[in-house]
């Protein structure tokens, strides 16, 4: 694809030398709750992802936090057409990605891979480790039968695993060398960009580390573009340049690392920055929480107006019957909320 | 104050097809009235069965409880008959687990749960138990607890299932409350809220409590006292600010940088420990942290060190000290 076609999805507040590999647009994504087991009627639905629009820089990482169930994986996803949206565009170095079909979608999603959260499940444990690796050159038809061993051997090595190991079952791994297996497996088609779901949530503490190493490492070597999607605020963080807060299938936030983290803007990033608990007890001692009130409701039902309003602490009249406007306050610092 | 629970020497296996599992190694440690104590480590490393031997709750085959005391109340629990120990669980000693959906029973009502107890170890009477359950579950801030008290759990999201389950733990005022990870399932905000709710808690009943979690963050915040366990083992104890200001041990040491802060300035990359725990089957002789340890000198190899004090209320199982050099 000629390169001069990502001019066209630059909307006017990226308008940087930065190139914007991926813009999402109004982006939705339901699901039917249906009733009655032969003729099924569609009686309401979960709006998982409810209207975002964001873009994702080429090369950067954008982290996507918020808590369970609040659509991240469903973003991750839609954005890959692995579930395809209610509503909205997902603009991939312009290509709306949302009406492409068969042999154009095929070639389209060769360059977007996804690393996912369990290693345990996401692995076929009947397949060997070079045939979990190659599987992607085979299914797009790339290379020969040999040049294919070659890459997969290639792959592991890339990944920190021995590429003695590739007729070995996903069983004989421990939990952080099967994650190492998942991101062979992603890179193998050599994409630009990688959904990363939750890539460390499952691994203990001292391998996390190993792992998000990893990842930066072949970030910059293969110049890879991520969204990464995570809890764990601290990790995000880390290896995050810009991150979007989710809330109940809506983005509240999004901004750069150090602005999110120094500057939170909206009372849910706030309160929820303020809950991620600091392994230094001295700090501990000293720290005030925002302790948010009650969960989180239902995303078939969401509350009118802004969707936060059961438990904000900051709440008005006018945040149970206007939606607040998603806009940028200050350069690449983008919020709604009404008192902001 | 004085020493509510002391473990002396606990030794847990298990028997399996592919052998031997190590999974306590002789661990000592103890549990002063009204303290928090931390036990931290990574999966595996032998955090569930430790408390569950003190409970005599291990599955018995594969497991047994092959060494040690553990002394509570004047009597050592692994030599009492099991009547005595049922009427320690539950009402001395109260656990709270992981996973609150296992734990409660899906076809009874959260007061059908809550009142049992109640009516079991207390005596009371059926309107009496439901009153008190009420009153537990506004303890943890249920909200519209007497409407909300005869749904089943699965009408409850995970964090209110597990501030019951945390009141079904304190329904008998316990002594000893010992929680087993009950936070790691949940989301941050909803972890704030429980740990918020146990702080107050135990000011208010001035209970004990062992808080077992793989998070340091968790354990800064929470206990007074803290234990780090490697491979079966306990490999260090301090004192809360003592661990984390002054870490001893090669393996506390590199986790605790290898977790980003939120607080800190960022670092470029983050120092991992290499490698992998060892398998509790087939241990290397020696050191268990030895595979993986930067400090590791030949003795490691071949001999598995004990703990030792190194500093006030402060021990550690490491041949090397790793502050020579220090300033
Ligand atoms: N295939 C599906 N069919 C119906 N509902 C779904 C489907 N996938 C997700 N949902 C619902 O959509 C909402 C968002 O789910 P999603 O998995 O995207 O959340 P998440 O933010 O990734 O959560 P977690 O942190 O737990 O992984 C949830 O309410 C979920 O139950
Ligand atoms: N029923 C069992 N049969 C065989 N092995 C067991 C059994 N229960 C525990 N183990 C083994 O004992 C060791 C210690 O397990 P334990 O559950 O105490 O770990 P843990 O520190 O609580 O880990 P996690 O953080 O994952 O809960 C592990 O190696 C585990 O595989
Ligand atoms: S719009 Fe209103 S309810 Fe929503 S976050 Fe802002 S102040 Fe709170
Ligand atoms: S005893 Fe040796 S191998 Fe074990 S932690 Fe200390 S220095 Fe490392
Ligand atoms: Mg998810
Ligand atoms: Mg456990």
């Amino acid at each position: 694809m000629p390169q001069d076609e990502t001019m066209a999805v630059q909307s006017s507040s990226t308008q940087s030398s930065d190139r914007v590999l991926l813009e999402v647009r109004g982006l939705k994504m339901w699901f039917p709750i249906t009733q009655g087991l032969i003729l099924q009627r569609r009686v309401g639905d979960i709006r998982a992802v409810d209207g975002l629009d964001f873009f994702i820089r080429r090369g950067e990482t954008l982290g996507l936090v918020g808590e369970s169930g609040c659509g991240k994986s469903t973003t991750g996803r839609a954005i890959l057409q692995l579930y395809r949206p209610t509503a909205g565009q997902v603009l991939f170095e312009g290509t709306d990605l949302t009406r492409l079909r068969g042999e154009a979608l095929r070639r389209m999603r060769r360059r977007m891979q996804m690393i996912f959260q369990d290693p345990y499940a996401s692995l076929n444990p009947r397949m060997t480790v070079g045939n979990i690796v190659g599987e992607p050159l085979e299914v797009h038809n790339i290379g020969k039968p040999e040049e294919r061993r070659q890459r997969v051997q290639e792959l592991l090595e890339v990944v920190g695993l021995n590429p003695y190991f590739v007729n070995r079952y996903p069983h004989e791994f421990s939990g952080g060398q099967r994650q190492r297996i998942g991101v062979a497996r992603a890179l193998a088609v050599n994409p630009d960009f990688i959904v990363c779901d939750e890539p460390i949530s499952a691994l203990d503490v001292s391998i996390q580390a190993q792992i998000i190493n990893l990842l930066e490492e072949l970030q910059d070597k293969f110049g890879l573009t991520y969204l990464f999607i995570a809890h764990d605020l601290s990790v995000v963080r880390h290896i995050s340049d810009r991150v979007a807060v989710m809330y109940l299938g809506k983005i509240v936030e999004l901004t750069t690392r150090d602005e999110l983290y120094s500057n939170p803007l909206h009372p849910y990033t706030k309160a929820l920055l303020s809950a991620v608990p600091i392994p230094d007890p001295v700090v501990e001692e000293k720290r005030q929480r925002i302790i948010l009130e009650g969960d989180v409701p239902s995303p078939a039902n969401p509350p009118s107006g802004c969707r936060f309003r059961t438990r904000c602490g900051l709440r008005m009249d006018i945040c149970a019957e206007v939606e607040p406007e998603w806009r940028e306050t200050a350069a690449d610092h983008w919020v709604a909320c009404h008192r902001v | 104050m004085g020493t509510l629970l002391q473990v002396k020497g606990l030794r847990t296996r298990f028997y399996t097809q592919d052998g031997v599992v190590n999974a306590v190694n002789g661990i000592d440690f103890s549990v002063d009235e009204g303290e928090t104590l931390g036990i931290v480590g990574e999966s595996g490393c032998g955090k569930s069965v430790s408390v569950l031997s003190v409970m005599r709750l291990i599955p018995q085959p594969p497991g047994r409880i092959v060494g040690g005391e553990v002394w509570f109340g004047g009597r050592d629990l692994l030599r009492v008959d099991e009547a005595e120990m049922r009427q320690v669980r539950g009402n001395k000693i109260a656990m709270v687990f992981q996973d609150p959906m296992t734990s409660l029973n899906p076809v009874l009502t959260i007061n059908q749960q809550v009142s049992e107890a109640l009516q079991l170890h207390l005596g009371m009477d059926k309107a009496q138990a439901r009153k008190r359950a009420i009153e537990l579950l506004e303890m943890v801030n249920i909200p519209r607890a007497a409407d909300r008290i005869d749904d089943y759990p699965h009408q409850f999201s995970g964090g209110m299932r597990q501030r019951v389950m945390i009141a079904m733990g304190l329904s008998c005022s316990p002594q000893l409350l010992i929680a087993d990870e009950p936070t790691t399932a949940l989301d941050v905000t909803i972890q704030a809220q429980i740990l918020d709710i146990v702080k107050r808690l135990k000011r208010e009943l001035g209970m004990a409590i062992i808080w077992i979690t793989h998070d340091l963050g968790v354990v800064a915040g929470l206990a007074e006292r803290v234990i780090v366990m490697y491979a079966g083992y306990v490999i260090e104890h301090a004192e809360v600010k003592d661990l984390y200001a002054d870490p001893r041990h090669p393996y506390t040491l590199g986790l605790l940088r290898s977790i980003p802060r939120l607080d800190a300035e960022r670092k470029a990359k983050l120092t991992p420990i290499d490698g992998l725990p060892p398998d509790l089957i087939d241990m290397p002789p020696g050191c268990p942290f030895a595979p993986r340890c930067a400090y590791a000198i030949e003795r490691c190899l071949v001999e598995n060190p004990q703990l030792e004090t190194v500093a006030r209320r402060h021990q550690v199982a490491c041949w090397v000290d790793v502050t020579s050099g220090r300033d």
